[in-house]
Formats: C-alpha cells, structure tokens, sequence
C-alpha cells in the first residue's frame, strides 16, 4: 500500500481497529464456546481421546436420543416440505378464493413458538386428561384415546404444523417469481396443466423447496420444546433435551458435561453439514427463473375441486392455528385443569395474579423483556459493524472475520447455552453462571445470524458508487458512514432489531439450560410451571407471551408495509 | 390465400380496449410483423392467437380449422394449437439439457422414439446446435438461448411461428445474425411467421407485411417499402425512423413558419387548404441547397458513417443527418434547406 | 487549471496487470474521452485518478499537484476537488433532489443563503427545476443521471470524471444527454474525462479521443474525425464502428481479391500480402453497365459482385455482397437507392468501387482476430 503521512493514514488505522472489534465479539461470544465444547468432548485428560467419544455414543440412551433426532427431523422435514409445498403451489397457481388471507395465515405459525403449540396439543391430545380424547371417551364410550400425542407420530406432527412455514414462504417467492413464459412455452409445446406442473413447474423450484427443507431438518435436529413437552413423559428424548436432562439432573457434573459435549459436537458437525449442502444447492442448482417484466402466471382452474380444497384449507388453519390458540387462552381462564369451559369455570383471574401478584411470573416477563431489548440492540449494533466489514471494506484478515460469521448460522441454541456455561463458569476468572448474563451472552451469541443477515442484506443494497459519490463530493469516510451508510441500512437494523426481540421474547433452548431461580424468563417459566403441575397459570402465561408475540408482529408489520409504500 | 384469419377480433382490460375489432389475413409461409410502441396491443393480439387470452369478440381461424370465438363460446387450449412460439426472455427450461428442451414438444406427443431423434437432430442442425445437445442451456449465451427456444418450436414442424419480441434481449450484432437465421430457417421449413416487435428496423428487414398498431387501433398494412415511403398518416410517419415536424401556416398560396415566419418554397397539397399545416421530412431526406427554408447550424456532431446536424429554423429545430463523405456547413454557419420528399399533415 | 497528468501509472489486481505504464496528459478545459473495450481497465484508470484507487507504480497529478504515486503520500477522493458521475448514477435514495445536490457545499462548510443559491442554479443548469422536492425514486433514469451531473457541478469542480454515465438510459436520452454534457463543458469551462465503451458518444462529445485495447495500451489519442479517418492500427479501425475486411492475393506483380480471379487494380504499400479494411459507406455500388464514377471519389476499377442479402431498414437499406467469397456490407440511404434504382434484390449482380481503403498486413490482421 502506499500512503504515509498525514494524507491518508494506513498501518493501524481505523479499518483495523474496526475489523480486529468485530472479530474479537465473534471469538468471544461464538467461537470460544464452540471450541470449548469440542475441546471438552475430544480431550480427557490433556489428550486426545477418540475411544471415550465412541463410548459415550454408543451408551444405549445416547445412542437412542442420536437415533430420535434423526427419526423426528426426518419425519418433520418430510411432513413439512409436502405440506408447504403443496399449499404454496395452491395459493400461487391456482384459482382458490381468498388466496391473499389464506397467504397471511399459513404465514402465522412463523410466529407462534411451537413449545406452546406442544402444550396446547398436550392439552387437548394427551392419552387421559386431553380434552378432545375425553370428550371420545365420555360420550362416545371408547376405550382408548383416539391419539396419543405423546409419540413420535405426535411429536411430528406438532413441529410439521408450525415449521412448514419455512418451506411455504421458500416456494412461494420462487413460483412468484418464476418467469410464467417458462409454463406457457411448455403449453405452447402441447403440455397440459398436470403435464407441466409436474415436469416444468415442480422440477424448476426444487432448489427453493430442498432449501427449505434443509432449513426444517436443521432447525428440527436441535429442537428442545417440543420434544421436551411431549416426549419425555414417555421417554422420548432427542439430544437436545438430553442434553438438558443430563446436566439439570446432575447439577453439573464432569460426566453429565461429557455427555452434553459429546453430542453438542455430533449437532455441530450434522448442523455445518446441513448448511454446506444448503449452500452447494443453492450455489449451484438455483436456475435463473426470473423474469423482468411479465404477465400474470397461469391459474389452474380447480373448477370441482374448488371448494373442497378450500375446505380443506380453513380446516386446515382453524385446526392448527384457531385450536391450539384458543385452547391455551380458555385453559388459561380456568381454576383448575380438566374442568369444562363453561362460563363458570372461566375468569380472568389467573390472568390478573400471573400479571400482578405472583412473583415468579413477573419477574420472567420483567427479564424477557429487558434482556430481549438488551439482546436486540448489541446484537444490531455488532451486526451492523461486523457486516460492513465483511461486505464493504477491503482490510487484509477480512477472511477471517467472513469464516467467523458463518459460525452462528451453524450453531445451534443448546449447543451455545452449554458452550457458554463451559466459557462463563469461572474457567476464565469470570463467573457469570446463575446470573442473567450468562443469558444475555448466549441469546447475542444465539441470535447474532440473524443480525448479520439482515444488516448485510441491506449493505449489499448500498452500492460502493453511492459511497465512492460521497467521497467525491468531499466527504470524509466518517462523514460517510453518518450521512449515507448509516440511513440507507437503517431499515436492516431496525429489521434485526425485531427479528431478535420477538424471538427472545419466547425463547425456551438457551435459557431452560441457564435459568436460575431468579432468572427465569418467560419461555423458561411457561416449560417449568407446566412441569409442576400448574397447568393452568403455565397457560396463563403463554396467553399472554402469545398476546406480546402477535401485538409486537403487527405493530412491525404495519411499520414496514407503510415503510415500504412510502419508498414507492 | 389467406391462411390465419382474425375477425372482429377485440379485447377489452377493464376500461381499457387494448385490441378493437382487429381484422387480419395471413398468407401460408407469409413473414407477418405487428409493429407499434409498448401498449399498443400487438403483444394481445399475439398472445389471443396462442390461446392464452381469450376474445372479448370475434374469431380466430387457422386453415380449416377454428381456434376462438366469442359467439360460440369456443376455445381451443393453447396445448392443442400446434404452433410454435418464441418468446422475449427465451424461456428454456434450465433443468433440461438441450437436446431435452427440444425433444419436449415431441415426449409430449408420444412420437416414436426413431422419428423424435430423427426430428431433434434436424431441428438442432439447423439452428446450429448439434454440439451443445448434452449441455446445459444455462451454460450458454442468451443468443444460444434463443436458438434452442427456436429448435424447440421448430420440432414439431408447425404451420405457424409466434415470435414475441425475441431479439430485445440479445445485443445488437446479435440481434442482426438472429435475424436472418430467422429468415433463413423459414426458408427451409415454410412455416408462416407472426412477429411481434417494437422495432421498426427489425420488422422492416424481416417481413413481407408489417401492421402497424397504435392504441389497439390498425394504422396501416402494407409492405415494409410502402410503409416507409407511403405511410398512411403522422403517426405511422413518426413512429418509422427518424423524423421532423415544422409547424408552418399561409393562406393557401404562400406558405411560412409558424413563430418566425420564414418563407417556405414548397406549398402543401391544396386538400389541406389554408391555416396551420405540419410539414414533415425525415432527416436524411433533406438537403443543403443555395436558396430554400434559411436556417443556423446551432449543432453539428461526427458520428462516424454520419454527421448529425440540428439546424435552428425561426424558433423550431429541424434535424438533418448526411453521410459522411457529404459536405455542409459547419456550426453557427448560415445555410438553405431543400425537403426532397416533403409529407404534409393536418396540424393537431 | 485541472491539466491531468499520468505518468508510467501501473496498476494489477490479483497479480494480473491491468494497465502498465501508462503516461497520458489530459489538457485543460478539453472533454477527453477513454474509449475501449469492456474489461480494458478504462474504469480502473478513472478509479485511479478520482483516488478510490492508488496505483502500483508511476504518479497522477492534477493541476501540478502530484495526488498520487506509488510509495508516497496521496491525496484521499475527498481532498481532489473533482466531480464524479457513475454509470448507475448512484444518487442516494434517502435524499431528495436537493438534498442530494447541496450535500457537497454543505460539506463545504456553505453559508445558508449561499447553499441555496448555488445547489439552484447548479439544478437549473440540469433542467430539473421544479423537482428538488422529490426522492429519486420517483424520477426516471435520466433525470437521476441529472441529479448526479448536478451534484457533481455544485461545488464548481475544474475537473469531471464520467464513467460510461448514459449506459444505463435508452437511445433517445442518451442522445439528448450526450449534447447536454457537451454544452455544460462549453458554458462551465471545465476539464471533462469520460470513459465509455461507446465509439458513437465518444466521437460525438470528444475534443480528442484515446482508444485503449484490451490489453490496456492505448493505441492512438487524436481528435475524432482523425481517429476516424486515420486509424493508427487494425484494432481502432474495428473498433470504431462497422468494418469491412477484403483479403487481397498476391500472384507476382498482380493483385486478386480473395481466392477469386478478378485483379484488384490499386497498389499495395510494399510486397507482401494485404488486408483491405474500409467502412460500408466506402462502398459504391452500381447495376452492371451504369458504373459511373461519382464526382471527387477515386475509384480504382469496379469489381463485379452479387447481393447476398438485402434488408430495407426504413432510412436505410443493408446490402451484404459477395466477391468471390469475400462478404461486405454496405448501407444506402433509401432515398438515394430509389432515386438511383439501387433497390437490387437477392441474387443480382452489382458492380462495386472501393475508396478510403486502410492497408493492413495479413499478420496484422490475424492477430486482432479478422475472419479472411
């Protein structure tokens, strides 16, 4: 480089310290947790030990946790990417009525936390004390449940009905997208509706569909609040919840970490497995579909099947959205669990004493909410700088820094909370273990992906002429960072603001494994007073998580929408 | 002999009549350009033959055989049709190979497999593309694109070819070569072909018949010759090449610029009587004389094969393009413009 | 004064040399344009001197003062005093018309009323009066293109760097743009470098014109007719528009065209085999029999040809004609092809003259790639 002087500084100048910040919050708060737990799984004593890993793998209960995360995240991710995909195609390509609702629906699940949707389903689904079972027994005079959602096929079912959405909202911005003389050439060719959809249409968004799908099984693999719901009352355990279990069990001992680390690892190694195979699809096989300008694309005409799928579809919706939800509120009203939902029965004061009265729920909606805002805003702010040097500047080490920003996307949340626990008890002369920042480090470590995708997806927006604009105008790079960098990202940040405060707000994986007695949240509390027998104050409580949920979501979708009209 | 036959043919969005009783016959192996500016309807009418827009009223006939009509609530699908068509952003399928794409039409008909290889071979070989048979078409230039969208309507032998725009998205040498591959092809095969276009150089080299279209509304059918030196009014005068409209007004015998009366030497066709009158010539259709319309060189650029003059006349501009080896008179210099083939149109 | 002085100005990316060398003086108050091929490093080269890059080697001065050399100190963009118009315009999005064209005075430390007064002129001088209040995002291409213009104009910089700034908007704009740019140059008095890869702008904007290969040498700098009409080499003559290409064969004393048996009856430069190169408006054609020469060309004796391919373009008609197996193109003026009756179809015989004919060698030829 040239430069020395006072014209334009170099050697450790303000790109460094920027860049060496950025990759010292990523070491910190991601990688040391990270390599610790492979450290503590692969090292005994000081060496490598590949035979104690084995052993651990192959103890009947790991190895039975190991096989249940596979058979549950396969069934799920196959579940979901049928349902999806099918009712993607349905509101995009065909002639249903109410296809703009029936969008706005499918899209609702995104934002309920499916650790409430298990209890809701526990509720009404669970062998004897379930309302929908009971009411077959009672009045029907069977003698066994019709479904017992304590099983595999339950368990699946409830993460297929709120993770479809993944591959839903995949395929639909794909065949929106997608070129429609691509369809109309093939009927042109002398192909039928049926002909094109399944040699055409189908084959053409195969990469969005198994993207979403491979979100699904990602996501599914190292899910904890489902499985932890309904499994474990029948010894279901995925390794998420063994995970827990091990280490809530033994209060922390070397071996119960051992295990946790153990397969902490096989999660990192499938989760880094799934996001390279994501990217090879999506790298290599994402055709180009798109089109500039078009016509609107071919409908199917449904013509007798119009209405039955619409049923279906309303069946669809009030069954797994309009249920559960109403069932959490109307138990949350009762006074004890199992009475009828008759007027009677039915209060708000269960409402009033979790709001008002009773400690323990105050205090985890008080630390949800401050450490959500917390969370968000460090986690904006470091996105935002991390992201701008991966995207934007030429600094020599920025290779590092863009190795290190894929590490949160592939890690998974119970594998940050025991990596934490291993970096903050004290190994490092700091002790953070049962306080609430122990929480705060790991929800910044847990949600720092969704910042950085956020913040880079507005940066790449941000093209280098409009900067290289400004520095010819005379601005200096501080000047224009403040005046033209920093207001054109500023709806990316406020993005990651809100895509990491909501979710924090339900958070249940990180935060059951470093919760307190003092420092439960809300997500933590929900899990631990329905594990207590006190159904319905735990109701209660996701009544009102859902209430913060669905009033914060729609306060950000009006934002964005008017934000977005006023761009033009 | 009329061969595609429209009648009556309109269709209405909403308020808005984008095709008005459009009336057409297209002779057997007949080159056919609908020409116009965007939302002119030429891409309506194009996509009312292929059957993917139905007709608000009238009939489309091909042969014997009829494809839409209103009255009789008729309407073949557009699978049924037997044409070929191309259209403006290729719309190859990535995830078949090239020999796939063009083979699709004929796995669709369930030719016998010796008379589909037999086909694809003939199709591929003529459109230059035997080699890239096994490739990928996204591995290939937006003109080989181009080329295997053609193979592929070329497969099934069809009477008919719909080109929609299918040059726009290639450079302009390309653009050029495709052309006559086109042309070239058609020879071969004898299909007729309905092209749609907005460039007038285009459909000008390419047809034997160009229509020209403006608000859903027929402005003319003629050959490209006629168009050009004959058009039929301001519009398709304007909208052919470069041109150049001078607001003059006289009293029926001496005629003189209107805002600056300079005295014009040409008088317009006596049906246009008296008052305001446009004058209209194009660029290379007017010369530099010793007396006639006095002017100001306010611009003169080189362009290489040419040279690009705006000439002040009173407060108007007219715009006058020589060859290069021409001689004229250099900027801010005083000059005499001669209209060698004046058109005169009312004034509006 | 912004006289632009390159001097052995090097510059590689990843270990492949872009530009090597380069020396160049840029005079001031002239429009300069780069002209090249894309990927030639023309934009690296304006990169270079706005100071979003520094080179490997060599300096850049403007107005005297060195700006950049390699090992030394330079100048950051901010401290040039230039104005810079890209090709996809790069207005901010979150600033209105006049925000965006008083941001530069603004960083200027302009007094209020000042601010005003010249971010006005600076968008009545763009034609975009009446428009400060609105977000680009609800202007066309062009006027975003004049907003760039005006905010380069503003802050009254001696030097402008455009990079290809018309690419991106359609034929019509382009035009009218180009003759905006040039009248601005003329009532601002300033130094214009302009980089494109458009031989039709540049011969229409340019005081002078240096046209850059591929491989980042410029091959010859001069004005546009002299570029046009006296091309240093193969390459500038190719690239400056449509090129015919005739081989000729020597057989002893006598020249043939092609591999045919007609004698071409001018005379080559030296021995050697030759490549004839002329534009299409060089080509005279005739119908057999009526050859007479046109007053003030030269014409060394007609060649007996065949249309190929006739294409009636409107203005123009298009003729590909063949000499024995050579193909050249010529265009004719509609007009003119009736009046004359030179509307030939395919398959006609024509009579064919030649003028303002190029002589390159065979080995030259074949190293830019012309197909004989």
């Amino acid at each position: 480089m040239s430069a020395r002087g006072q014209r334009q500084g170099s050697g450790f100048g303000a790109p460094q310290i920027i860049l060496t910040l950025s990759i010292a919050i990523l070491v910190i708060v991601v990688a040391v947790p990270v390599l610790l737990i492979l450290f503590n799984a692969f090292w005994a004593d000081g060496v490598f030990n590949i035979r104690d890993v084995a052993r651990v793998l192959t103890e009947p209960d790991t190895y039975q946790a190991l096989l249940n995360s596979v058979i549950i995240a396969c069934g799920t991710t196959a579940g979901s990417t049928i349902i999806g995909t099918f009712f993607a195609w349905l509101v995009t390509r065909t002639d249903l009525p109410w296809k703009r609702f029936m969008k706005g629906m499918f899209l609702v699940p995104f934002m309920l936390p499916s650790f409430i949707g298990a209890l809701a389903w526990k509720m009404l689904l669970s062998p004897r004390a379930g309302y929908i079972n009971r009411f077959f027994m009672d009045t029907l005079g069977l003698e066994e449940p019709i479904f017992n959602i304590y099983s595999y096929a339950g368990i699946v079912a409830v993460e297929c009905m709120y993770l479809f959405p993944f591959v839903f909202i995949q395929v639909c911005g794909a065949l929106e997208r997608m070129d429609p003389t691509l369809e109309e050439s093939a009927r042109i060719s002398g192909a039928g509706l049926f002909t094109i959809t399944s040699r055409i249409t189908i084959p053409l968004v195969m990469p969005s569909i198994l993207s979403g799908a491979l979100l699904i099984m990602l996501y599914s693999m190292a899910h904890f609040g489902t499985v932890a719901v309904l499994g474990i009352e029948n010894g279901i355990f995925n390794i998420p919840t063994l995970i827990y279990e091990r280490i809530h069990q033994s209060g922390g001992s070397f071996d119960s970490i051992r295990t946790g680390t153990v397969l902490a690892s096989v999660l990192v190694v499938s989760a880094a497995f799934i996001i390279w195979l994501q990217n090879r699809i999506l790298g290599k096989g994402r055709y180009q579909i798109i089109a500039g300008k078009s016509f609107r694309p071919m409908e199917l005409k449904l013509r007798g099947l119009r209405m039955p799928l619409l049923v279906i579809c309303i069946a669809y919706i009030a069954f797994t959205i309009v249920l559960p939800t109403t069932v959490i509120f109307l138990v949350g009203g009762l006074k004890t669990y199992g009475l009828a939902f008759t007027l009677e029965n039915l209060s708000l004061d269960n409402y009033k004493f979790i709001l008002f009265d009773h400690k323990l729920t105050r205090d985890a909606i008080f630390n949800s909410v401050t450490l959500g805002l917390s969370a968000a805003l460090i986690t904006m702010f470091a996105g935002v700088m991390i992201s701008y040097v991966i995207v934007k500047m030429k600094t020599r080490g920025k290779g590092i820094l863009e190795f290190l920003g894929m590490l949160p996307f592939s890690v998974p949340g119970s594998v940050i909370a025991l990596g934490v626990i291993l970096a903050w008890s004290g190994k490092f002369g700091i002790n953070l273990y049962n306080t609430v920042w122990i929480i705060l480090v790991a929800y910044i470590a847990r949600y720092m992906a969704f910042s950085l995708k956020a913040n880079s997806a507005a940066l790449e927006q941000v093209h280098d002429s409009l900067m290289e604009a400004a520095r010819a105008c005379g601005a200096s790079m501080w000047q224009t960072l403040r005046d033209i960098v920093l207001p054109l990202v500023r709806p990316g940040m406020l993005a990651a603001f809100f895509l990491i405060f909501l979710p924090s707000l339900r958070e249940l994986t990180v935060s059951i494994m470093l919760y307190s007695p003092t420092t439960r949240t809300i997500g933590v509390a929900i899990y631990t007073l329905n594990e207590d027998g006190e159904t319905v104050i735990s109701a209660a409580l996701a009544g009102v998580a859902l209430i913060l949920i669905i009033t914060g979501q729609s306060l950000i979708n009006r934002f964005t929408q008017s934000s977005s009209s006023s761009k033009g | 002999m009329s061969y595609v036959r429209l009648v009556d043919v309109t269709k209405r969005f909403g308020a808005v009549t984008a095709v008005d009783r459009l009336n057409l016959s297209i002779a057997k192996g007949e080159c056919f350009s609908l020409l116009g500016p965007s939302g002119c309807g030429k891409t309506t009418t194009l996509r009312m033959l292929a059957g993917f827009e139905d007709l608000d009223e009238g009939e489309i006939h091909v042969g014997e055989r009829l494809l839409s009509s209103k009255k009789s609530g008729y309407y073949l699908p557009p699978e049924k049709r037997d044409f070929g068509m191309v259209f403006q952003a290729f719309a190859v399928w990535p995830h078949l190979s090239v020999y796939e794409n063009v083979a699709f039409p004929l796995r669709i008909r369930k030719t016998p497999t010796p008379e589909l290889a037999k086909r694809v071979n003939d199709a591929l070989l003529h459109t230059n593309l035997l080699d890239m048979a096994r490739r990928s078409p996204a591995d290939l230039s937006g003109g080989g694109k181009q080329r295997v969208a053609l193979a592929r309507a070329l497969a099934i032998n069809p009477d008919v070819m719909l080109l929609d725009e299918p040059l726009s998205s290639l450079d302009p040498h390309l653009r050029e070569e495709m052309r006559f591959e086109i042309k070239d092809l058609q020879r071969q095969y004898g299909f007729s072909i309905i092209y749609v276009t907005h460039d007038q150089a285009e459909a000008m080299a390419l047809s034997d018949r160009i229509l020209v279209m403006r608000l859903g509304v027929v402005q003319q059918v003629d050959t490209p010759l006629n168009v050009y030196t004959r058009p039929a009014n301001k519009f398709v005068f304007s909208f052919i090449g470069l041109s150049n409209f001078l607001d003059v007004e006289g009293d029926g015998v001496n005629f003189v610029t209107s805002r600056g009366a300079l005295p014009l030497p040409v008088a317009p066709p006596p049906e246009l009587g008296r008052g305001r009158v446009c004058l209209a010539g194009r660029p290379s259709e007017i010369e530099f004389a010793d007396t006639g319309l006095p002017g100001m060189v306010a611009r003169k650029s080189f362009l290489g094969e040419s040279i690009d003059y705006q000439i002040q006349v009173g407060e108007q501009n007219v715009r006058v393009q020589k060859g290069r080896h021409s001689r004229g008179p250099e900027q801010g210099e005083n000059c005499h413009l001669r209209f060698t083939r004046p058109f005169w149109y009312p004034a509006e | 004064m912004a006289t632009i002085q390159l001097d052995r100005v090097s510059k590689a990316y990843e270990g492949r040399g872009v530009l090597q060398d380069l020396s160049l003086t840029v005079e001031h108050g002239e429009c300069f344009t780069l002209l090249g091929p894309s990927g030639c490093g023309k934009t690296v080269l304006l990169r270079l001197i706005a100071g979003f890059e520094n080179p490997d080697s060599g300096s850049i001065s403007i107005g005297g003062e060195v700006v950049a050399a390699a090992f030394g100190e330079s100048l950051p963009p901010d401290r040039r005093d230039l104005g810079v118009v890209f090709q996809d315009y790069a207005v901010w999005p979150h600033m209105t018309v006049f925000q965006n064209v008083s941001y530069p005075l603004k960083l200027a430390g302009a007094k209020e009323a000042e601010l005003r007064e010249r971010t006005q002129r600076a968008v009545d001088l763009v034609n975009l009066s009446g428009l400060e209040k609105r977000l680009p995002s609800e202007l066309s291409g062009g006027q975003q293109q004049r907003v760039a213009l005006a905010r380069a104009l503003a802050a009254n910089p001696s030097l402008m760097l455009l990079d290809e700034p018309l690419s991106n908007l359609d034929a019509n704009l382009r035009e009218e743009m180009r003759f905006e740019i040039k009248e601005l140059q003329h009532k601002l008095d300033i130094t214009i470098f302009y980089v494109t890869h458009d031989q039709e702008v540049a011969l229409a904007i340019s005081d002078r014109i240096a046209i850059m290969d591929d491989k980042g040498i410029i091959s010859q700098i001069g004005a546009p007719l002299e570029i046009y009409e006296r091309p240093a080499n193969i390459f500038v003559f190719s690239f400056m528009g449509l090129a015919n290409f005739m081989p000729l064969r020597r057989e002893g004393a006598t020249l043939f065209v092609g591999e045919g048996g007609q004698v071409f009856s001018g005379s080559a430069p030296a021995d050697g085999d030759y490549v004839l190169g002329f534009r299409p408006s060089d080509v005279i054609l005739s119908r057999p029999g009526k050859e007479a020469a046109r007053p003030g060309m030269v014409a060394p004796g007609f060649l007996r040809g065949r249309i190929k391919r006739a294409s009636f373009l409107g203005a123009m008609i298009d003729y590909q004609v063949e000499i024995d197996g050579v193909f050249l193109r010529t265009e004719l003026e509609s007009h003119f092809a009736l009046d004359e009756g030179l509307l030939f179809a395919e398959g006609e015989e024509c009579s064919v003259a030649l003028h303002n004919m190029h002589w390159f060698t065979r080995e030259e030829a074949a190293k830019e790639g012309v197909r004989i």
